[in-house]
């Protein structure tokens, strides 16, 4: 892997979100409009019940903007693809010495810079407008966050597997395909609440299912879980190497159908 | 060209086939430093097909492509740091200015003095006062020429041009077949072209190769293949075989 490659590509796109903001709003406009109706939601909720509940019930702001970091993560990967895709500018890349793991590497760390900036945007207005610190929660939230930004980048590489495949036709399947684990991944409920019980064996095979019930530990009693942890990373790395190998072997057939230039060219 | 000439590209029985279709048959030439090989033949004769295959873009059914005297399959990396690409069917990003491109390329291909570099060659394609530019706005003469300026960043030794000057008007293309020729010259790189345009061809390559639905119908210097098919010129040549599929009756 060879760092000034991986900082070239980047450099790229944050040459793209300069000179093109509209490309920014993207990044805030989304989170913003979930931040609102999940805040609004939990005020109503809490103004109406009693008891112990409501205390909790805040916790969905956190869920929110955690699952996020997963869906932005994944998105980074993707868009930075597409990217190349829509200017006609993936065989400049691909005839250029550039190795696949230099360019996932690349669409990694700009999922990293995307999702910055929506967390870092996030938590300001939720800490505005409903004095929800995400902060609080402290230290012991950051491994579970670096988790879930591998399970995005993970998802990412699948939906760019996809698009290789079935080509721009699969665009909006690849949007997609995070909520595909969104509701088995426990995000605003324990694996618990999962119908069909059977349906929780599949939840627990995510390491997103890890990541949101350690966290939901983590905000409720304040334990740091490690077996969620330690469940999370080994299944981070099973998603990994499973999402890799998809999008080579998509990326070999795609160059044995000799399709690579044909959509990158259209 | 001398025979004692470095072997830059050494194909071999280079043959791909999509769906049961044979379109590039048994496909084999060898390109030395210095040598501008032109490639012709009608459309959908199999020289994109062959070109992709040269990058490792698609992957052939059979045969053997060596380059620097390394088997592509086995080195592509190392190998396509000395190699470029410009067709006129890329472009560069279009949301980026002229010169965050070539960075961004320069940057890639690690070329040293990367804003000198990149000076020097937006003047020789002169283009130099686009560099402020937003590339998505450049005409399509002067996005071709950005496309040959980034083809150039990494000083090749091996070029692949597919239709540079498609889309060119006359005074345009002339102008880009005097840069390739003089870079050529100033180099020797060796180059392999495309171009349905007989000007370019009988302007800048020192040999030809004609296809027909992917097989090698004729072969060797411009002047040799006009005067063995019996015809005027090269454009008469080139009708002939896309008619009959052969360059004698
Ligand atoms: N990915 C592909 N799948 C099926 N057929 C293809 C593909 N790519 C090229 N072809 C076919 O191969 C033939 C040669 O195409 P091409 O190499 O683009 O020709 P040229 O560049 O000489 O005009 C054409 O008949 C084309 O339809
Ligand atoms: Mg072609």
């Amino acid at each position: 892997m060879n760092f000034r490659i991986i900082s070239a590509l980047v450099m790229r796109y944050i040459f793209l979100y300069t000179r093109t903001p509209m490309r920014l709003v993207e990044l805030v406009f989304w989170p913003m409009v979930d931040l609102l109706i999940w805040g609004y939601l939990t005020i109503y909720i809490k103004e109406n019940t009693t008891g112990a509940f409501p205390a909790m019930i805040s916790f969905l702001l956190g869920a929110m903007i955690l699952w996020d970091v997963v869906f932005r993560a994944q998105q980074g990967v993707a868009v930075s693809f597409l990217e190349d895709v829509w200017t006609r500018n993936l065989l400049n890349i691909f005839v250029a010495p550039v190795r696949i793991s230099e360019y996932l590497t690349a669409t990694f760390a700009v999922g990293i810079l995307r999702i910055c900036v929506t967390v870092v945007i996030m938590c300001v207005v939720a800490l505005l407008l409903y004095q929800f610190n995400v902060l609080v929660i402290g230290w012991p939230l950051m491994p579970f966050l670096a988790n879930l930004l591998i399970s995005g980048w993970a998802l990412g590489m699948i939906s760019t597997a996809l698009i290789l495949r079935w080509g721009q036709a699969a665009e909006s399947l690849a949007w997609a395909v995070p909520f595909f684990i969104q509701p088995i991944s426990a995000v605003f409920y324990p694996v618990g609440s999962i119908r069909p019980v059977w349906l929780q064996n599949v939840a627990l095979a995510m390491p997103t299912t890890h990541v949101f019930e350690g966290m939901r530990e983590v905000m409720q009693k304040g334990t740091f879980n490690w077996q969620s942890f330690s469940n999370a990373c080994l299944l981070n790395l099973v998603f990994m190497a499973i999402a890799g190998w998809i999008f080579m072997s998509m990326l070999s057939l795609t160059k044995k159908r000799g399709l690579l230039t044909k959509f990158a060219t259209q | 060209m001398s025979t004692a000439a470095e072997v830059v590209l050494e194909v071999r029985d280079l043959t791909r086939e999509f769906d049961g279709v044979t379109v590039l048959d048994k496909f084999s030439f060898t390109l030395r430093k210095g040598e501008v090989l032109g490639l012709l033949g009608a459309n959908g004769a199999g020289k994109t097909t062959a070109m992709n295959m040269l990058l490792g873009l698609t992957t052939p059914s059979s045969g053997s492509i060596t380059v620097f005297g390394k088997d592509l399959a086995k080195h592509r990396i190392e190998i396509l740091k000395r190699v470029n690409f410009s067709s006129a069917y890329t472009a560069l990003p279009g949301n980026l200015y002229v010169w965050q491109n070539l960075a961004v390329f320069a940057r890639i291909y690690g070329v040293p003095n990367a804003k000198k570099k990149i000076d020097e060659l937006l003047e020789l394609l002169e283009i130099g006062d686009l560099r402020k530019r937003v590339t998505g706005q450049l005409s399509a003469g002067e996005s071709t020429r950005l496309n040959l300026c980034k083809a150039m960043l990494n000083d090749p030794d091996l070029l692949l041009l597919d239709e540079p000057t498609a889309s060119l008007d006359p005074d345009i293309a002339d102008k880009v077949r005097k840069v390739i020729q003089r870079v050529q010259k100033e180099r020797g790189i060796a180059i392999l072209y495309t171009s349905h345009n007989m000007k370019d061809i009988e302007e800048v390559c020192s040999h030809l190769i004609f296809l027909h639905k992917g097989k090698v119908v004729a072969e060797g210097t411009p002047e040799d293949i006009v005067a063995k098919s019996q015809q005027s010129t090269l454009e008469d040549v080139f009708i002939k075989i896309a008619r009959t599929g052969d360059i004698e009756e």
